[in-house]
Order: structure tokens, then sequence, then C-alpha cells
């Protein structure tokens, strides 16, 4: 995995060095609206990098025992979760009263289990917040996880593209994943008319939409053509390592778990609560993810607003790209601590039971700079991103004709270009 | 192995293997072990770990570890040694420890540590390992070792903590050998480790001990031994120690022309002055990392987060080879250099070598 194509922006982003001229940001990005760091000066924008290096410099030397005691306590939790919600699923034959308790349980605990298998665990093992550990076991180079993504395809799409290019239009394909517009910046086209309801088969599918995204299934046919052998060959080996993943997950949970299950009279329930249980973690995970980038408040990056990106603007972009969630300990960490997604945007490879610590430093921060440190309550940031997903299924508003006539007129296009096409 | 015992096993196996994978079809993308090893993390057929049982003091700065072993532990034989994988404020480290207990008894090991100034993992393990520390482990290995069949004379000589795996040797072996000396280096009388039963072996006259304390007699020079030990020519030796008496006892037997009766262990590699260092690329990780000539690339990888193959970390085990497919690299005990042309890759021991100018891995 290499950024062959940008080697010069990537290098300017590893230290602050104070030393590359940068241009003052204008008043007003492309599109027209405010740009939200406009009134900072280059220099204060390296100075913010100097800060955030100094407080990473900090937690991650005192990484130690009790951090690293704490991700095997999750892991221990989450493998007795699992292994305990399974074989209560077992039982899901009894009915004690009218109700089935063992189904209801091993569901729950089973749909716990995967939270935690995916979020504090998965996605934050993938992001090398545990390598200095040096425990093969617990470590992103041999790290799979129980999704139908590959873990090294979703490596690739996710740490290097999403986290290098956070919420760049054109760049960041996390903006919206290819099927939701949720910036005012994006262009419109009538499929984001139905996003309202894709947004709810993307989430309780979600792992099979990641795994599609990740493989970049949705306009590959436009690809194709101009890729060359070496390529091809990446993509069907890439297409056949997916497809493996799926035969392995599906077999666990469809069958051979089921198949035990017609020992104890409990194989249908048992596919139900796998069901439930995968469509829990793929509707939680959604929602966290969407509320970590797409509420009101968080800001999108022109394209070639990164030429030459510094360290200290590449901080500035992940604390504007990103919303946090406010809550419990028990939210956090059922979030994966994504509930921190600014801290976590700012220190990927940091732990994430330290993102707790540092996030009152990074909103005084932020604050003392004139920044906006996107925060709310789970509910808030939902309504908030689901209401720009219904504002933007509709194209922008223009001076000289309605949203109505706007919508006929692209529709009436796409039919004239289909008759054109055909013979 | 007869034909009648070795089929047995072998559909034994293959059932296993069948059973293995159902089972793996019920933990994917974990293995069957990861459960297992919630309960059981020293049940056969695990990962080979240990649990430190007992940390018994030696002498000031050393100290006697008893581990008991995973039941996935082969044994050894006297001389060898283990790598020990410790976690030290949450990162493993992992070093290698010959082995000073007798095999097969009681169901334990021991190893024997001096804490050396500034050594991480000797320091822990003398003073801040307790007993129920799980620790991870490596089968035996070694060749520093007696013959089946022992020599007529043999010599040891150690010093400091090199006593140990003569140690194993002694505790299992001293009863078939016949005419031992034994010239053993200290700083001073109350450093020796293992001094009341060395004095004990030789006081009821089953060898011939001579001690040597930096302190009254000075440090040991090798000239000196003719006088110590007038028919060490005759004897196989066995010599382990700090570098400088290892490559003095090379160069002493060498020029007596009787290099083929020594046997030495090396614990750490020769250092040579630093070379100029350079930019390692992991290629599999995409990560650069900036190194100096006098680090080896294996620490700088693991310092990194780069998962490293590892080995003995001395250039003996040739478990950390990786291909280097251009770059060059220089050997910290020789000086050597290895160059690697692009398109001509070699296999270089990542342990032993330190980056002499832009280096490209296969990790």
């Amino acid at each position: 995995m290499t950024l062959a194509t940008e080697p010069t922006t990537l290098n300017s982003r590893i230290s602050v060095d104070g030393t590359s001229e940068r241009p003052q940001r204008p008043a007003y990005k492309s599109s027209g609206r405010a740009n939200p760091a406009a009134h900072l000066t280059p220099a204060q924008i390296e100075e913010i990098g100097v800060e955030l290096d100094r407080v990473r410099r900090e937690v991650m030397d005192s990484r130690g025992a009790r951090d690293a005691a704490y991700i095997r306590r999750v892991i221990a939790v989450q493998r007795w979760l699992e292994i305990g919600g399974r074989v209560t699923l077992l039982g899901s034959g009894v009915k004690v009263k009218g109700i089935r308790p063992a189904f209801w349980l091993g569901t729950a605990a089973l749909s716990l289990a995967k939270i935690l298998e995916n979020m504090e665990i998965g996605h934050n093992v993938l992001h090398g917040q545990w390598d200095w550990m040096r425990d093969p076991k617990i470590h992103s180079t041999t790290w799979e996880w129980d999704f139908v993504s590959p873990a090294a395809q979703w490596k690739y799409k996710h740490n290097v593209l999403h986290h290098t290019y956070t919420n760049v239009l054109g760049r960041d394909d996390d903006l919206g994943y290819g099927i939701l517009r949720v910036d005012p910046d994006q262009k419109w086209t009538p499929f984001y008319l139905a996003q309202p309801l894709i947004h709810w088969v993307n989430a309780a599918f979600f792992e099979y939409g990641i795994a599609a995204y990740d493989l970049g299934i949705s306009d590959i046919t436009q690809r194709w053509p101009g890729m060359n052998e070496g390529e091809r060959a990446e993509w069907r080996r890439n297409a056949s390592a997916v497809l493996a993943k799926i035969r392995r997950q599906v077999g666990k949970d469809y069958i051979a778990w089921p198949l035990v299950g017609l020992l104890t009279g409990a194989a249908p329930w048992v596919v139900l609560g796998d069901f439930i249980a995968n469509s829990t973690r793929n509707v939680w995970a959604n929602t966290v993810i969407v509320c970590g980038h797409f509420p009101a408040g968080v800001e999108t990056f022109e394209t070639d607003s990164i030429e030459g990106e510094t360290r200290g603007e590449w901080y500035l972009r992940q604390m504007l790209g990103s919303a946090n969630i406010s809550g419990s300990r028990l939210l956090h960490t059922m979030t994966g601590n994504l509930s921190h997604q600014i801290e976590h945007h700012l220190y990927p490879d940091m732990p994430s039971n330290r993102y707790i610590e540092v996030a009152p430093r990074i909103r005084a921060l932020m604050e003392r700079y004139g920044l906006h440190y996107v925060t709310g309550s789970l509910p808030r940031q939902f309504a908030s991103v689901y209401g720009r997903i219904l504002t933007y299924a509709l194209p922008n508003p223009q001076p000289d004709r309605s949203r109505w006539q706007t919508i006929r007129a692209s529709i009436r296009e796409r039919r004239g270009a289909a008759f054109t096409r055909s013979p | 192995m007869t034909a009648t015992t070795s089929r047995a096993p072998l559909g034994r196996r293959r059932l296993r293997d069948e059973v293995a994978r159902v089972a793996q079809a019920f933990a994917t993308p974990l293995v069957p072990g990861d459960f297992l090893d919630l309960v059981s993390p020293l049940r056969t057929g695990a990962d080979l770990r240990g649990r430190i049982v007992a940390v018994s003091p030696e002498t000031r700065d050393a100290a006697t570890i008893t581990i008991r072993p995973g039941r996935s532990w082969r044994g050894h034989v006297p001389g060898q040694y283990i790598r020990i994988g410790i976690d030290i404020d949450g990162v493993r480290h992992w070093r290698a420890y010959s082995l000073t207990s007798v095999p097969a008894e009681l169901g334990t090991l021991t190893i024997t540590t001096k804490a050396i100034p500034d050594g991480l993992v000797s320091n822990h393990l003398v003073r801040r390992a307790g007993p129920g520390t799980v620790i991870h482990l490596d089968q035996a290995t070694g060749s520093f070792v007696l013959p089946p069949v022992p020599p007529a004379k043999v010599l040891f000589l150690t010093a400091g903590s090199g006593i140990t795996p003569v140690m194993g040797m002694l505790r299992s072996r001293l009863p078939e050998l016949h005419d031992v000396v034994h010239v053993h280096c200290a700083p001073t009388r109350t450093d020796v480790i293992f001094a009341d039963e060395l004095r004990t072996y030789a006081s009821s006259g089953r060898l011939r001990l001579v001690e040597r304390h930096d302190d009254e007699h000075g440090i040991l020079d090798l000239a000196d031994l003719q006088a110590l030990v007038p028919d060490w020519r005759e004897r196989q030796a066995w010599v382990c120690g700090p570098t400088g008496l290892l490559d003095a006892a090379e160069s002493h037997w060498g020029a007596a022309g009787v290099e083929d009766l020594l046997h030495v262990e090396r614990f750490r590699p020769t250092l040579v002055e630093p070379g100029d260092g350079g930019t390692i690329t992991f290629l599999g990780s995409a990560l650069d990392v900036e190194a100096d000539g006098a680090t080896p690339i294996l620490d700088a990888g693991e310092a990194a987060g780069v998962l490293m193959p590892s080995g003995c970390r001395m250039g003996i085990c040739f478990g950390c080879v990786v291909t280097l497919r251009d770059g060059a690299v220089r050997d910290l005990r020789t000086g050597e250099t290895t160059v690697a042309e692009e398109g001509d890759p070699v296999t270089i021991q990542t342990c032993i070598n330190a980056v002499a100018g832009a280096c490209h891995l296969d990790l």
C-alpha cells in the first residue's frame, strides 16, 4: 500500500517544520460558503500543529501495562459474551410462560459481542492502536474481524484513503460512501432522491455495503476498460477474497451454529438470533459512523485545497471534518470510542481508551482558536444527520428555478441521453 | 519409530485435523484456540507459554526463575537455551536464556539471570516479575551441549552469568564426567552465581574448581591458562561469558591449533563502531523508518510497531531472516557490508544488521 501518486503531499504532513510558505485561507470557499478557518494565519495553524504533536507525544510516551490490560480485558469480555450468547441461543427451544428467555438473552449477548468486536476491538486494532504491544495476536497485520469486508481491503480504503483525505470532496469516498449526498457541495443527481430510504437499507446490511465499497464494485464497469492486466488480476483476487470471507461468515452464523441448534431443537431461533445480532451491529456501527462525519457543523474541503498541505493544516482539517457524540463511558466503549471521532481523527493510532483524557484539551484548544468543536448527544447528532439526508436528497435551491424544475429537468435530460444511446 | 506405531498417530492426526477444520467453522475469523485460551492458556496444543512459579535470589543481582511450562513443552538438553517473551509496561520483549534445570525435573524449568545495568528484561525478571506471571516461551534450542558420550577430559571456562548453560550441564551430567576442570570468573567472591553448589562439587572431589575474582586476581588473561590448567590443550572446552572472553578464547585456541576442542556460546553480538544509518522502508507495511548505523534493523522495526520475525537476537538462529530487496546493511558483529542491487535480492538477519544506506525490506 503506497501513495505513489502523491508522495510530496504526504511528506509535508509528516512533521511540523514551519518552513513551508502557505497562503492565507480565503474567506469563502469556491462554492460560496464561508471558510471556517479563514480567521487563522498560516503561522497559527502551525502553532496548532505543534501543540497537537505535544499532546500526542505525552500520551504515546505514557502507554503502558494499564492500556495493555484494558484491551485484553475488552477482548476477554467480548469472547465470553460471544461464546455465552451462542451457547445460550442453543437453548431457544425452551419456552417459559410464552416467551423464549434463552433466545432473547442469547441474541442480546451476541449483539453486544459483535458490536464490541467490530468497534472497540476490530476497528481500533486494525488502526494499529495496539501494535506497540508487539503481541502478534493483537496486531494490525494479523487481525481479522467478524465483518464480511476482509481486514486488508478495509485497512486500505479506511486507514489510507479516508484518514488521509478526510472530508475532501472527490478524494474521500467516505463522504456519503457514494450513495448518500450529505453536503451541499456534493453534486446532486436524481439517484439521491431515494436516499432517505437507501440510508436504512445500507445501515441494515452495512457490512455488505462496506465490502462492496472497499472493493469498489459500484463503478467497476466504468473503471474496468481503463485498468491494466495487473489491476484487473488484483481486483479479481480481492473479489474472491470477499466471496471467501462471506462464505466463512455465513457458514458460521447461518449453517454451523444452526446445525448444532438442530440437536437442541433451536435451529430456526439460532438463525434468527444471529441475523438480529448481525443487523443490530450493522445499524449501530452505521449510526455511529454517520454521526462522526455528517452532522451539521462538520466541514468539507475542496479537492485542490489540500495541495502541499502541512501537518498543521492536516490536523485542522481532521478537527473540522469530524463530530463527537457525548455520553456515558458505556456509550464511548460501545462506539469503540468513535464517540471521540475528533480525537480519533487527530490521532488514529492512539489507543482508544486514551481519547477520553485528551478530549478536554482538544476542545479547549479549538475554542481558543475560535474553531467549532462539534458534539452532541446521539439522538441529537443522528437527527441532524438524517435531517441532512432528507434535505440533500433534493438539489440545492437555485435563484432562477425551483427545486422541482431542477429535478424534472435532470430526469428529462437522463431520459434523453438514454434515447440517444439506444440504436 | 516402527511402522505400527507410526500409522496409529497418523490416523489420529487426520482425525484431529478434521475436528480442527470443523471447529474452525464455528470460530472464524478467530481460531478455536482463542476461546480455549480464556480458560486454559497452558493446555496441550496452545502456543507455548509458561507461568512463573518462583523467583529466588542467587546473588545481589542475579536470580533463578522457576517456570512451569505449558503442556506443549518438548523438553531440552542441558546447555541449551530458551527464548522468553515477557510483557514489560505492556510491551512484549523476547530474550534468550540458558536453562539451568535438569530436564524433566518436577515439571518445571529454571533459568538464571543477572540484572545487567540498563538491561530492561533482566532487571524485570530479577526484581519485578513475580510468581503467577504468564510468559511466552519457545522450545529449547542451541548446540552448546555435551555429546551423548561425554569426553574423558573436560574444561569449562565461564565468566559471570556465562555459568548458566554450564550449570545446566553439571547438574545433570556431572556423574558421567570423570575429569572436569571448571575455571569461573566473577567480579568479586560474593558475585559468584551458584557459589555454594560449585564449591560443594569441588569439595566432594567431583570437579576441580578454579575461582577467579577480578577484585583479587585481576581480569583473567588466557596466557595464565597454562598455569591454571596445564593440560588445557587435551581437554574438550566449553566456554561461555562476555564477548571479550569468547573472542580471546577463539584466538587463543586457534593459535594453539586446537580450535576443534573449543565450544563457545555467545549471548550478545560483538558490536563495532556505528555505520552511517539511513531509511529502512518496510514494503509490506508501507512504513519508512529512520535508523542509525548502530541500531539493529530488528530493533528499529519493532520500535516502529512493525511485526518483525525474531529469534535468538544474537545472530545464530536465523529466525529473523527477511529479504532485502535493495540497499546496504552492515553486520554489527563483523563490520561486513552486504549490498543488494535492485533485482538481485539477498536475505539478511535483521537482529545483527544495521542499515548502511537506504533499504527496502519485504516486511
